[in-house]
């Protein structure tokens, strides 16, 4: 298989988070829509990798993958905050910052 | 046959993509991930990057899965789905009304818009090792094939990314340090709380934090 089908199967699970991100309400989803977009980026790094033939993409696969389990550490956080403090777990009801 | 491979995982990692998206159920939600995460692991290991297959296996499909599993059973999200949205958002409770559903729709066509151009990014950009099966990896002096083995990914850490690895370590312990501060038991949601026995581990214990028997409520709080 040449490396433009990966690239293309990365573009379309890209896709595929960023409408997740920007249609659903449930912040738990969006937090798994935004894991989507980062594995879309993570298949293009690998991708590029075994195309030159050296490491680096890997590496910075790994790296990508240590910033989401920060990223999902944080959310679910924030989210039992959320959820501690009687507030509606809905992106579209909590718009106090907001204006 | 690394074709056949290719077209079975990428209709896993699409399939679970799809199921993420439009799945009513957080938990269904977060198990068509796992689907996700697997098959991109096979997709990995056809191009040769076996240690990071490994650790997307068991990093991404074991820990950091279960930790949602935990966040979903715990809060207990309802279900929620786009058609229903749809449906209820002219309904003046539910906030924005028409406008949010316009702009759910604006969501999915400006999705489109991004696939259309991450597609002619990547594939119109004229290098022609995009078309090609990948750089040779494994030298002709009969050496063993090291691409992508945990040998080779900890040398390069070790030397060439020591920074990257070090910053990302560092990167780790501020998220842990920031998980506890955000989920703590915080005081002052439940005003009418008695006053407890003094223990001593309320001495070594921070004020303000709470303590596993509290977290899963057999003894009430103590500020």
């Amino acid at each position: 298989m040449s490396i433009a089908w990966y690239l293309a199967l990365s573009a379309i699970v890209f896709s595929l988070g960023a409408v997740g991100v920007m249609v659903r309400r449930n912040p738990l989803v969006v937090l798994l829509c935004l894991e989507l977009m980062l594995n879309g980026g993570n298949l293009a790094l690998i991708a590029f990798s075994r195309m030159w033939g050296n490491g680096d993409g890997q590496i910075l696969a790994l790296v990508v993958m240590t910033v989401a389990a920060c990223e999902v550490c944080i959310g679910l956080g924030m989210i039992v905050a959320l959820y501690r403090r009687r507030l509606p777990i809905d992106v579209d009801e909590l718009r106090e910052l907001q204006g | 046959m690394s074709s056949v491979f290719f077209f079975i995982a990428a209709i896993g990692v699409i399939a679970g993509a799809v199921g993420v998206v439009l799945l009513r159920d957080p938990f269904f939600a977060v198990l068509a991930l796992v689907v996700h995460l697997v098959s991109l692991a096979g997709l990995f290991l056809l191009l040769r990057s076996q240690f990071v297959a490994a650790v997307q296996v068991v990093v991404y499909a074991g820990a950091v899965m279960v930790l949602y599993v935990f966040v979903v059973a715990y809060v207990g999200g309802e279900g929620e789905a786009i058609g229903e949205r749809l449906r209820s958002s002219s309904s003046p409770a539910s906030g924005g009304g028409p406008v949010a559903s316009g702009l759910r729709g604006l969501g999915a066509v400006l999705g489109a818009a991004v696939l259309v151009e991450l597609l002619i990014a990547l594939l119109g950009t004229g290098l022609e090792a995009v078309g090609h099966e990948g750089a040779p990896f494994s030298s002709s002096q009969g050496e063993v094939h090291t691409f992508g083995t945990p040998a080779y990914i900890g040398n390069l850490l070790l030397t060439r990314f020591l920074l990257a690895f070090e910053i990302a370590s560092f990167l780790l312990l501020i998220a842990a340090v920031g998980g506890v501060v955000l989920a703590r038991r915080r005081g002052g949601i439940e005003e009418d709380e008695p006053e407890g026995v003094l223990t001593p581990l309320d001495l070594v214990r921070p004020r303000r934090t709470g303590t596993m028997a509290e977290a899963v409520g057999t003894q009430r709080g103590r500020r």
